[in-house]
């Protein structure tokens, strides 16, 4: 029934209800026997509408308190579809898969943009790499200080980060093949590597010295050395013969850490280069190189958040995980230097550190190369936290209201 | 991708009479400095005028970017949040750094309170030629009286003019704070499912932005903004929550995520108003010790940054905690699309004369201001900047863009060689390997190998340089 259609009387009525509800809080209805399929009283006043119930109760309840309701609103999550998905990369392989690694680690293989949990949950939770070097560069003093005992000893010092600072795997840096340091040969770095691996579980990623020529060589005889055991060699740089040494890595079983120098079109054209050597996407990791906060990180970020968008839009050469160095951190003296106006660098450092490689995790990085101990056990934490599968507790039942109350 | 506005869905809502009053050659240049946000729109002088009455309305609703910038405080340090046009900053750019607020309640004792507002007011701490600040301060009411809280409110009031934000979930309390606040234009907190008829009341009578709170219910959430604009209230700030838990951050971090993505992408306007986040919420109950508790409430304040939170409510007051959520902020709202350098060229650093040392350092701004830092705390000198295209020294060295043809080139371009009585340039340990050649470009000169860490400047002055160097 529309308004037009009621009778005279029942307007009359109307009427006068409204004016009554206007001015009053509350209106009982007393004896009033109503006869329509459904009767709307539009109120002048705030109140958006009163329903009554369909007729007729004999006595009419109490009419509820006349008070502002809320507007009833529903969030739907924002859900969008995406034409593609990121890799998955084994890193390491067990007996049965022609390696001898007690312990393998997936990264990667991403639906939708990190920690976008309304479309999907992490497939797997980035993960940490402690820095493990075969001949020790200078280090800031607060990230030494935790290694001391270790130093000399390396499958020692592999197993102190993985057992003591809960390190998913570790980066064997070759420093000391290095022409301008020691220039070890590459047979010898591949027997030292493969010696490592026979003491200890967990796989490795093998680090060159960033001399692009040696590196080429290093890389192709560790992975002889170590064929089948499903290594990362990091790195293979755009200055390289990319061809040849991806060859040589996948060649063996191994992935290859692909390092571009924060720039996007690099980043595309060195993962293009290294698939047409025939690695598959789920060999290889990309690493676009990262600024530590404070120097550069902005760069690195957003390189990032541009690389996993584009892989998710369906950019093939965008599909590979990616690693974060947040190591380079330590460059910025806000994370080492002493200065009484900043506060103490021990707890300075490593908080440093830590967001270098948490933001990045937002920005989409799946594998985090890291140094200090604290900083490393910090942001593996802060990823098992944002990749649960489920979060178990109600939120309702989280008091989180209380902060503005409560003596904190 | 947001929808970004093009300079015709602006133009057609400007006089287009290219008077230029506003400083740009046209209407269609100001258009697009007006989405840039390089204008304002108080800029076209004649927009005032009753007759573009109706241009500017659907001007300014034209300009109203998905999240809508609210204003807290009033005078030299208000603040305004949100204003965010895009999810990703490489779309656009981030605009209106996040707020940071830190507490003090009603019932600690008043000389702490106020030692910790003075605090707040007058920390700075310079980066990149930038003197990273902090926002305002939250007054929370812990004591249950609104007329305690109104004491202390008042207190903070007369002690600071920095922003405030007035904490309770009680109206009276609410009420008695804005009495004595009210004309500060503080933020209001919060209304809930439970009081929100009176704090919207209260949030129109004292023209105060508003926040609301629906922790853990985003339905919730979106009713009470909804119904808050339908009452005519518009400068709303949403708290969907911060649950800091290890079982429940990733919920936080989903909610966030959700609330920004509808509003941006999805243009749902009653979630189109900026995001707070409460990291404070970790001291409920502290995982661990003090220092486990200071640097999880902060690695969770740039987490929620990143994740769009436009203000935060923050505890921690340590140096050492915020010095990476104030250098991330500023990072992560740099305008992209302009890389951060400086003119090259020379310049001065103190008191120069004929026998001040001469550097050479690349040109990105990172560099130069921290260069420049310590060449000043070593005494003085001449700085002359090479034009690396805004690269560190170690990058343009690696790329060829600080090689010793440049250096020298830059250095007699300089015209230092008629100010300085030595002939002596310093150049960056980064870039040892060039040294060699410049010595043979720059006939006469001496070159020295600075230190790798421009912190080692002044010790390499005072043991190498000054002692080397002698004027007869």
């Amino acid at each position: 029934m529309t308004k037009e259609e009621v009778p005279k009387e029942v307007k009359s009525f109307m009427g006068k209800l409204e004016d009554a509800l206007s001015q009053a809080e509350e209106l009982e209805l007393e004896d009033v026997e109503i006869q329509a399929e459904e009767l709307i009283i539009e109120l002048l006043t705030q109140a958006p509408q009163l329903l009554l119930p369909a007729a007729p109760p004999a006595a009419a309840p109490a009419a509820p308190p006349l008070r502002e309701e809320l507007v009833k609103a529903v969030f739907e999550p924002p859900v969008f579809t995406y034409a593609g998905s990121i890799a998955e990369v084994q890193i390491g392989a067990t007996s049965s898969e022609g390696g001898t690694r007690r312990r393998v680690v997936k990264v990667g293989g991403a639906k939708c943009p990190p920690f976008y949990r309304f479309e999907a949950v992490p497939v797997n939770r980035p993960v940490v790499a402690l820095d493990v070097f075969d001949l020790v560069p200078p280090l800031p003093k607060t990230i030494k200080a935790h290694y001391r005992d270790v130093l000399k000893d390396h499958v020692a010092w592999v197993n102190k980060c993985v057992e003591e600072f809960k390190s998913d795997l570790v980066t064997l840096h070759l420093v000391s093949t290095d022409p301008a340091l020691e220039n070890r040969p590459a047979e010898e770095a591949a027997r030292f590597v493969r010696k490592v691996l026979d003491e200890v579980d967990i796989p490795v990623i093998v680090g060159g010295s960033g001399n692009p020529v040696k590196d080429a060589a290093v890389f192709e005889r560790v992975a002889e050395a170590t064929a089948g055991e499903r290594l990362v060699m990091a790195s293979v740089t755009i200055d390289m013969d990319v061809e040849r040494v991806a060859k040589a890595i996948y060649q063996h079983g191994h992935n290859v850490l692909a390092l571009a120098f924060l720039d996007i079109n690099q980043v595309k054209e060195l993962n293009r280069k290294v698939m047409g050597a025939g690695v598959p996407k789920d060999h290889i990791i990309t690493d676009p190189s990262t600024g530590g906060l404070g120097y550069g990180i902005e760069y690195t970020f957003s390189v990032m958040e541009r690389m996993r968008l584009a892989g998710l839009m369906g950019e093939e050469t965008m599909q590979t995980p990616i690693s974060c160095a947040a190591t380079n951190a330590w460059a910025a003296r806000e994370a080492w230097m002493e200065s009484p106006e900043w506060g103490p660098r021990e707890y300075r450092g490593p908080l440093w550190e830590m967001t270098t490689g948490l933001v990045n995790m937002l920005a989409g990085a799946d594998l985090f190369m890291m140094l200090h101990p604290l900083a490393a056990m910090m942001l593996r934490r802060a990823a098992e936290v944002l990749s649960k599968p489920k979060v178990e507790k109600e939120l309702k039942e989280v008091a989180y209201e209380r902060w503005a109350t409560a003596k904190l | 991708m947001p929808k970004l506005l093009r300079p015709l869905d602006v133009y057609r809502h400007l006089p287009g009479t290219n008077c230029g009053e506003c400083g740009e050659v046209n209407c269609m240049a100001y258009a697009a400095k007006l989405i840039e946000r390089q204008r304002r729109v108080e800029d076209c002088k004649p927009l005032f005028k009753p007759e573009y009455k109706a241009k500017l309305a659907k001007l300014l609703e034209v300009l109203r970017p998905p999240v809508k910038e609210v204003t807290i405080g009033v005078g030299e340090r208000a603040v305004t949040i949100g204003g965010k046009v895009c999810m990703y900053r490489h779309e656009l750019t981030w605009y209106r750094p996040t707020a940071l607020f830190f507490d003090v309640d009603d019932v600690m004792d008043e000389g702490e309170a106020l030692k910790r507002v003075k605090a707040v007011e007058a920390f700075e701490m310079e980066r990149i030629g930038v003197k990273l600040k902090l926002d305002g301060v939250a007054v929370r009411c812990v004591s249950g009286s609104p007329e305690a809280f109104a004491r202390r409110v008042a207190k903070v009031a007369e002690a600071t003019s920095l922003p405030l934000m007035l904490c309770s979930y009680n109206p009276d309390a609410a009420e008695e704070a804005l009495t004595v606040a009210g004309n500060r234009r503080p933020l209001l907190y919060a209304a809930t499912k439970d009081n929100w008829r009176d704090m919207f009341n209260l949030a129109s009578k004292y023209k105060v932005p508003l926040a609301i709170s629906a922790p853990g219910d985003l339905s919730l959430l979106k009713s009470l903004a909804a119904t808050a604009r339908k009452k005519g209230l518009d400068d709303l700030v949403l708290d969907p929550g911060t649950f800091v838990e290890a079982d429940t951050l990733a919920e936080t971090v989903n909610a966030f995520t959700m609330l920004r993505r509808a509003a941006i992408e999805k243009e749902d306007a009653a979630v189109g108003y900026p995001l707070m986040a409460v990291p404070a919420a970790v001291w409920l109950s502290p995982p661990g010790g003090e220092v486990e508790a200071k640097m999880a409430e902060c690695y969770i304040a740039s987490l929620l940054m990143t994740r769009y939170a436009d203000l935060l409510v923050m505890h921690t007051l340590d140096t050492w905690a915020l010095l990476p959520i104030l250098v991330w902020r500023q990072n992560v709202y740099t305008d992209p699309r302009t890389p951060l350098s400086v003119k090259p060229g020379l310049y001065e650093v103190g008191p120069v004369d004929e026998k001040t040392p001469v550097f050479v350092t690349g040109n990105s701004a990172l560099t130069y201001f921290l260069v420049r830092g310590d060449v000043e705390k070593s005494g003085r000198g001449y700085l002359i900047c090479v034009d690396t295209e805004g690269i560190s020294v170690e990058s343009s060295v690696a790329g060829r863009r600080f090689t010793a043809d440049k250096v020298a080139e830059a250095l007699k371009a300089s015209g230092v060689e008629g100010r300085v009585k030595h002939r002596t340039v310093i150049i960056p340990g980064k870039a040892a390997r060039i040294s060699g050649e410049l010595e043979d470009l720059l006939k006469g000169w001496k070159v020295y190998v600075g230190p790798r860490e421009s912190s080692d400047i002044p010790a390499f002055i005072e043991k190498v340089w000054s002692k080397e160097v002698s004027f007869k």
